[in-house]
């Protein structure tokens, strides 16, 4: 009997490990002298972790009585992080705030009951005011916001090796999608790569980027409401333009990096990624590849999407049942302010949500940027969760990925449509 | 008394094993087969019992027919090619090569390596890059002058598979070596003296005598490289990550519990390979149980 009980003893003390991974600190705050507030992120890289730590700083300084916890999972774009999250908030033991992009990504948590709305801190803070009302509207559900936006990226960007468009006889930077298939062909002849891409994401990524070009704003952002028109010529007509676009692609490089290098290196000519890739073409080499900007390479927005801004997000999130649910909206406080956003932003290389940002601390291409944030259009990016949510991003990812094998146009259109009614379209 | 004190301990000493059994390997399969048959479509849903609707809607898509297929390639490059070169190495090694231990620790060495760690050197080596872009085994054959040799490896859309494989025979031929070794020594040297006798040339007594005597461990090894090939998920992730040209079961469970959030899809691809590989094992399980009554 006495083995027995050992036994279950033994089995318990498993599962309740399983539960617990590493997670300990938060379960028992009242220990520390400090309130410990975790903060569930996945910036590990550089600049982003150098970010989150100028955030840090700031929190500890206005908040006396918290310890940031810094429980970042590393992996970009956060595959591995949100794997680890889904298995804590289905135990119920959530941090007390994540990262997450803002967004239909998050619709997930929202439907399940784990986020609790911010419309309380938008109010008190008065962030209706100091964000684009684009991009509130974009973010809420059923009139809830339930994240803050700490940072904005661009997708739409066109990265470009000024001297291989040169030497292709490509004198202005083409600004339509025929022009910018004009471009590819002067190059393909000049015996360079067209069009540098990586995995089967980055084509995802492109396919955002032509589909906003060929269809214009207004018909974009109507693919994500009730009016949308997946079936019909205009989208015809925008999928023929990727399948041609795609044509002109090099061999698929392993990642986005490795095909934006091709750009740097003078081997392709055009690349479309998001802003990202700004950091990568101009940080010094250990984390990036030390060019100059505007001689080794340049960016106009994507074919066809100028004056558009299609932006991704990440912002964090209020769990419901946070341990420590004071200290989080302490956090959020530091997150949705501006000395927070223009200590995180200049480090991590994008730019801050709000409108009133200290516009010295933006130069070069970031500089760029913000001027277009505040002026443009906005859209939201597929492949970076803003407009679609998991489960809809995964079924245009596989029909992506199944067309890069088959070019049948007809098929994609067929699997798009059929996606976007899966997901209530 | 002494009757219960005969076998109280013994079952004691087991039972540990096997309610950790009972609850991680059964309860768990119990439970999967379980959500399987449930439209549970999102982690919010309760979901209801729809029978084994799943397991034939699933056929429907495209991508499970591709990862299928891809699977089956990979299957049958691995096993085949482990299983030849494994006996190749031993068929060498029992020849009584001359520093015959370091040559086994070298061969066996990869086993000790992780899939991760072998994929992520591997997709380097596998580079797709052609021409002045080529790195890895595209380099050396640029450099070798053997530029025919140039493909896209594990990109390729006919054959990927086919290369993807290349990794795994890499780092498990070693260990269908040391197999197939133990199974040559165990074939006694008098057996052979007796077939020499009767006249038979060596190549005979290879392939009357020593050959048919490898048959357990053959199956052995098919039954071990079977099993870990339809699993197979970590070489693929690090050589490729979750794409469609390089799609597997594993993979694509993986994708369809944590990136589309559909707990039941998710089980049913878990369904199917739990099915495919008790093809391979329970008829070893029926053969080695038949085997040991018999003897």
């Amino acid at each position: 009997m006495a083995a027995v009980a050992v036994t279950v003893a033994g089995l318990l003390a498993l599962t309740a490990c399983g539960d617990g991974g590493g997670d300990g600190a938060t379960q028992s705050p009242q220990a520390d002298a400090k309130k410990k507030v975790e903060v569930f992120s996945w910036w590990t890289g550089p600049g982003e972790a150098d970010g989150l730590k100028a955030m840090k700083e700031i929190f500890e300084k206005q908040n006396a009585g918290l310890e940031f916890f810094d429980a970042a999972v590393a992996g970009g774009s956060g595959d591995k992080a949100r794997a680890l999250l889904t298995t804590k908030l289905q135990a119920q033991t959530p941090p007390d705030t994540f990262q997450g992009h803002a967004g239909a990504e998050l619709q997930g948590y929202i439907k399940a009951g784990q986020l609790e709305p911010l419309n309380f801190l938008y109010d008190e803070l008065k962030l209706k005011d100091v964000f684009p009302q684009q991009l509130i509207d974009q973010i809420s559900v059923e009139g809830q916001v339930y994240s803050v936006p700490v940072n904005i990226h661009r997708s739409n960007v066109m990265w470009f090796n000024p001297a291989v468009l040169k030497e292709a006889g490509v004198t202005e930077v083409p600004k339509t999608i025929p022009d910018f298939v004009a471009a590819l062909e002067k190059v393909k002849q000049k015996g360079k790569i067209p069009l540098s891409i990586g995995s089967e994401w980055t084509m995802v990524h492109l396919l955002e980027s032509v589909l906003l070009g060929s269809l214009g704003t207004d018909a974009y952002n109507q693919l994500w409401t009730a009016g949308s028109d997946w079936s019909g010529p205009a989208m015809t007509k925008a999928l023929d333009d990727f399948k041609t676009i795609l044509s002109y692609a090099g061999d698929p490089a392993d990642d986005w990096q490795p095909a934006a290098k091709q750009v740097a290196d003078g081997e392709a000519a055009f690349n479309i990624m998001g802003d990202w890739a700004y950091g990568y073409f101009h940080n010094p080499p250990d984390g990036g590849l030390g060019k100059t900007s505007k001689t080794d390479f340049d960016w106009a927005p994507s074919p066809g999407t100028g004056g558009t801004f299609m932006w991704l997000s990440d912002s964090f999130t209020l769990p419901k049942g946070a341990p420590n649910r004071d200290g989080a909206v302490a956090w959020l406080k530091v997150a949705a302010s501006k000395e927070g956003q223009d200590a995180f932003n200049p480090k991590k290389g994008s730019i801050p949500a709000r409108k009133d940002a200290d516009t010295a601390l933006y130069t070069d291409y970031l500089a760029d940027a913000l001027k277009d944030w505040g002026g443009n259009k906005l859209a939201g990016s597929i492949q970076h969760g803003v407009v679609v949510n998991d489960a809809w991003r995964v079924a245009i990812n596989e029909a992506v990925g199944l067309f890069h094998g088959d070019k049948d146009v007809a098929a994609l259109q067929k699997a798009l449509a059929e996606a976007a009614k899966n997901s209530g379209q | 008394m002494t009757r219960v004190r005969r076998w109280l301990p013994g079952l004691l000493l087991v039972t540990p094993s096997i309610i950790a059994i009972a609850v991680f390997v059964y309860g768990m399969l119990g439970w999967n087969f379980q959500l399987a048959m449930t439209d549970k479509h999102d982690e919010v849903s309760e979901g209801s019992f729809v029978g084994l609707e799943n397991f034939f809607t699933l056929w429907d898509q495209k991508r499970w027919g591709i990862s299928v297929n891809h699977a089956i390639v990979f299957t049958v490059v691995f096993v085949f090619g482990a299983l030849l070169l494994g006996w190749l190495l031993a068929f060498l090694m029992e020849k009584g090569i001359r520093g015959e231990g370091t040559f086994r620790a070298v061969y066996l060495f990869p086993m000790a390596i992780s899939f991760v760690a072998t994929g992520v050197v591997w997709r380097w080596l596998m580079n797709s890059g052609q021409g002045e872009r080529a790195v890895g085994l595209n380099r050396l054959f640029d450099s070798l002058g053997l530029e025919f040799l140039q493909w896209q490896w594990f990109r390729d859309p006919d054959w990927g598979m086919a290369a993807m494989a290349i990794p795994a025979i890499w780092q498990m031929s070693g260990y269908v070596m040391a197999l197939f070794l133990a199974g040559f020594r165990g074939v006694p040297e008098d057996l052979r003296e007796a077939a020499r006798v009767d006249g038979c040339g060596e190549w005979q007594v290879y392939r009357h005598i020593v050959l048919p005597m490898l048959r357990p461990v053959t199956l052995s090894a098919l039954i071990i490289l079977g099993h870990i090939s339809l699993k197979v998920f970590d070489l693929i992730v690090a050589v490729s990550g979750k794409q469609i040209i390089t799609d597997v079961p594993a993979v694509f469970m993986w994708v369809a519990v944590f990136d589309s959030h559909d707990p039941a899809k998710g089980a049913t691809i878990a369904s199917y390979i739990v099915l495919a590989v008790s093809v391979f094992v329970i008829p070893y399980l029926v053969w080695t149980l038949r085997r040991e009554r018999s003897s």
